[in-house]
């Protein structure tokens, strides 16, 4: 089987031929760097998303504190995350890429803050 | 006597960052940042989505992690004196500025200067769209900030007006922040978007991006109620029978960002009104010697890696003229 679909690793977003069977991938083409082999095949066989959110800061210089998974996590688990993200609070200060939680919603993925942030 | 500085650099955001650096590093000692939010950054701040440095740093950042990087290379340099809630109201030929701080106007001289005051969006009225003026209409870059920044949901059901890349991220964090994105009108036959955007952010939640469509009316009256889609035909004439309406409590308007540039103008810079940019033979400079202008101010760029790359090279303009002047 024969499948088409954009590459969203980078701005080039390549238009990815993607051979598969029985839901493995084969063969790929139309990528213009090597990311785009890589995609296909989780694109077919585990799809994955970068998720970034905010969680809720008390007492800092700013309300919210910008977050976002350590790796890519299952596509089917981004509603899940983005639900669970709501009920974090930080209240002390963080320094960008501190773990704000581990192996967030099971992802095997750490939630990290993407930004320093001091107490107000 | 007037306080006089080699370089005065307006914008703490990517461009003015990168301008600073660029300008210690070919030899400017005496650097003033003017920045008028309470942290450097600029935009970046609120864009906290991943895509940011992928040309520049060859890796994949969110907006406030790009940011970071070069906040710290700037801090750490004594010769760049970064100067917070500082907001310019007045750029004169002879490079004298004037701004404002929190209960301080503050008058000085430069021996050059270089304008990174960015972008502001178009607005509803700029994309002339009919109807009434309710509550629920907003640019999609301030949504942006009201999610991002500020904690708030601008609303329950959206419809975004413009596919443009600011768009297409806000449709996502609408949707991921448990809001309705019913649908996404571009007038154009195509998206301006990355089409990774249209990917993972319209895509990925089943979101209908309708192109060669436009709002032809907004209905409300304390708060929006409906919108009316119409097809448009090459020309963008509505296409009759085409009409449909979709309820909905929110618009956001996501149609395109003009650079800001009232001090160029303030200071006699021959502006090209069309685009709002200082008209030049070259890249970074104006029509008066020593006013540089850099990153969305000069030019509307889709990627932060290229604001970078063009206001290094205005920090680079401007050590030369200081250098040449001396």
């Amino acid at each position: 089987m024969s499948k088409q679909f954009i590459c969203i690793e980078c701005p080039n977003s390549c238009l990815l031929v993607v051979e598969t069977k029985d839901g493995k991938v084969t063969g790929v083409s139309g990528n213009k760097c090597k990311r785009g082999e890589t995609y296909a095949v989780s694109e077919v066989e585990n799809p994955v998303r970068n998720f970034t959110s905010l969680v809720k800061a008390e007492g800092l210089e700013i309300k919210m504190v910008p977050v976002k998974t350590s790796a890519p996590i299952q596509k089917g688990l981004i509603f899940f995350a983005a639900q669970e993200v709501k009920k974090i609070r930080i209240v002390k200060p963080v320094k960008v890429g501190e773990v704000i939680a581990e192996n967030f919603v099971n992802s095997k993925a750490d939630l990290i803050a993407t930004r320093d942030v001091s107490l107000a | 006597m007037m306080k006089e500085r080699d370089l005065i650099i307006v914008g703490g955001g990517p461009a003015g960052m990168a301008a600073a650096l660029s300008a210690y590093e070919h030899g400017v000692q005496d650097i003033l940042l003017l920045e008028r939010d309470q942290f450097l950054g600029g935009i970046l701040n609120q864009c906290v989505h991943t895509g940011f440095g992928l040309n520049y740093f060859k890796e994949v950042l969110a907006g406030p992690e790009y940011a970071d990087r070069f906040m710290k290379r700037v801090i750490a340099i004594k010769e760049i004196e970064v100067s917070l809630k500082s907001f310019v109201i007045k750029l004169s030929q002879k490079k004298e500025i004037t701004f404002l701080k929190p209960g301080k106007i503050s008058e000085v001289k430069a021996k050059a200067v270089i304008l990174a005051t960015g972008c502001r969006e178009r607005t509803r009225e700029m994309a002339h769209i009919a109807g009434t003026r309710p509550a629920g209409i907003f640019p999609a870059g301030l949504a942006q900030k009201l999610i991002n920044i500020e904690g708030l949901i601008p609303g329950n059901e959206a419809v975004i007006v413009g596919s443009g890349d600011i768009g297409l991220i806000m449709a996502r964090r609408l949707t991921l922040e448990g809001s309705k994105v019913k649908a996404v009108i571009e007038i154009q036959k195509k998206s301006k978007g990355l089409q990774r955007n249209i990917v993972q952010c319209l895509e990925d939640f089943g979101i209908p991006l309708y192109l060669s469509h436009k709002i032809a009316r907004i209905h409300g009256a304390d708060r929006v109620s409906k919108v009316d889609v119409v097809q448009v035909d090459d020309n963008f004439k509505e296409v009759p029978n085409t009409s449909f309406s979709i309820g909905c409590d929110t618009v956001l308007i996501s149609a395109g960002l003009i650079p800001e540039n009232e001090l160029a103008e303030m200071a006699g810079v021959d502006m090209d009104r069309k685009t709002n940019t200082p008209l030049s033979k070259e890249q970074n400079k104006t029509s008066v010697d020593g006013i540089f202008v850099c990153g969305n101010a000069c030019q509307i760029y889709d990627l932060v890696d290229w604001v970078t790359k063009d206001s290094l090279l205005a920090g680079k303009q401007a050590a030369e003229y200081i250098k040449r002047i001396k």
